[in-house]
């Protein structure tokens, strides 16, 4: 079960400081999910997992609950 | 450092033109670069621009993260909210034009800067800012570099690319780790140097916010953190706090309450989230904004409040509006009114109008 950082209501760019404080304390090649509100995650976390080797497995809104899921696998 | 390693150094980066060229021109010397951009609630990236409805078409970027995207270096944003707190409510130099503690914000900055590790190496050998002397009144003046270096700590380390010919000779120069030579003498405030660099390295996309890289430097935000400070008695703030102050329309009638009104629906969609915190109005009769009440009003005031509503709403032109107030208390009430005339409005009503 993957772990899931909770950046509901949070306004960018704290979604991705929150997944970035998530990545420090975690092992290469886990893979975890950022539950987001802000649209501006389809924006920043791209850039992120480009720039830090991750890769960004998913990235989606669930539209009736009003969450946006991004699904990373943590990079070297 | 020992020989072998690749020098190393963490440039600031706000996302505007000058911490881009500043660290691009540490890249091109071979240095190994990562950025840091420090988040404290106050940066004009991010935020408003995904509250507001206009804007939802042209999600706006984080320009920190694409100017290091740009620059092809990794980027750590750090949250800095809490211990910034200190910076904002008692700088030991004082304030700029507005609220902007920006001396004090830069040595912070810088300070924090070192603290850092980096992704590929356990410390940083120098700093680099895209600081111009001259360029900003108060905090980027000849004065003002040595007691950024001395106070944040960096001292020698602390190196600007673009105006380092300017200045004494920093440790990364003394090292041979960085050329001298390539390095500038811009000065003051045309900006016409750094767009000539800017085109030299086929950068034609960038920002240049005016004023500064974060609220405290605009007028109209600074009088809604004054009024904030004045009427709760105390210098002293919340994230949720500063957020709310980029927010809306802030209408304070009397010393009692002050409202916090949204202005469009992306406004409205936000000001919902805070719904739990505030006494808050909705308006039944018309169509109309959603309002947070802060403060502790009287019976006369929600009155005063419902007439407000009545304006900013479809049914200003109406005889009468019907409003739920929701009390923190759970408690709901109903009140009419008849919507505010404009001439009824002082202009001090507003905050930062
Ligand atoms: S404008 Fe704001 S972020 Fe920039 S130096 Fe001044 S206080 Fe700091």
């Amino acid at each position: 079960m993957e772990e899931i950082v909770d950046a509901i209501g949070l306004l960018c760019p704290l979604p991705l400081i929150r997944a970035q404080e998530f990545a420090k304390s975690t092992k290469p090649g886990t893979t975890f999910i950022v539950h987001a509100t802000d649209p501006g995650v389809f924006r920043d976390f791209p850039a992120w997992c480009r720039m830090h080797g991750h890769t960004l497995v998913d990235i989606v809104e669930h539209k009736a609950e009003q969450i946006i899921e991004v699904t990373i696998e943590l990079g070297n | 450092m020992t020989d072998t390693r690749k020098p190393s150094a963490i440039a600031l980066i706000s996302g505007g033109l000058d911490s881009m060229l500043a660290a691009k021109v540490i890249l091109d010397q071979g240095v190994h670069v990562e950025g840091v951009n420090f988040y404290t609630g106050f940066c004009v990236e991010g935020h408003t621009h995904a509250v507001r409805a206009k804007n939802k078409n042209k999600q706006k970027r984080n320009n920190a993260l694409w100017v290091a995207e740009q620059l092809g270096i990794k980027l750590h944003i750090v949250d800095v909210i809490e211990e910034y707190k200190d910076v904002v409510l008692n700088p030991s130099h004082g304030y700029g034009k507005n609220l902007n503690p920006c001396l004090d914000c830069k040595i912070f900055m810088v300070n924090k800067a070192l603290e850092l590790s980096g992704f590929d190496t356990d410390s940083f050998d120098f700093v680099v800012t895209g600081e111009v002397i001259g360029q900003r009144p108060k905090s980027q003046k000849n004065e003002t570099m040595p007691i950024i270096a001395q106070e944040s700590g960096a001292h020698d380390r602390l190196l600007r690319p673009l105006c380092a010919k300017n200045l004494p000779e920093t440790l990364p120069e003394r090292a041979g780790w960085v050329n001298r030579e390539l390095l500038h003498g811009f000065y003051g405030r045309n900006r016409k140097p750094q767009m000539e660099l800017a085109a030299r390295y086929g950068f034609t996309d960038y920002s240049q916010p005016a004023g500064g890289c974060c609220f405290l430097t605009d007028e109209r935000y600074s009088s809604k953190l004054k009024d904030l400070w004045q009427f709760r008695g105390e210098k002293n703030y919340e994230l949720d706090d500063i957020l709310l102050l980029k927010i809306g329309r802030h209408i304070r009638p009397n010393a009692r309450f002050k409202l916090i009104m949204a202005r469009e629906e992306g406004e409205n969609r936000f000001l919902r989230g805070y719904r739990k915190n505030f006494t808050y109005i909705e308006i039944d009769s018309h169509e109309g904004p959603l309002t947070l009440v802060e403060g502790n009003p009287s019976t006369s005031d929600l009155t005063l409040a419902t007439r407000l509503v009545g304006r900013y709403s479809q049914g200003k032109n109406a005889d009468e509006v019907s409003v739920t107030i929701h009390h923190r208390n759970g408690v709901s009430e109903q009140i009419s009114a008849s919507p505010i005339a404009p001439h009824e409005i002082p202009d001090n009503w507003h905050i930062g109008l």
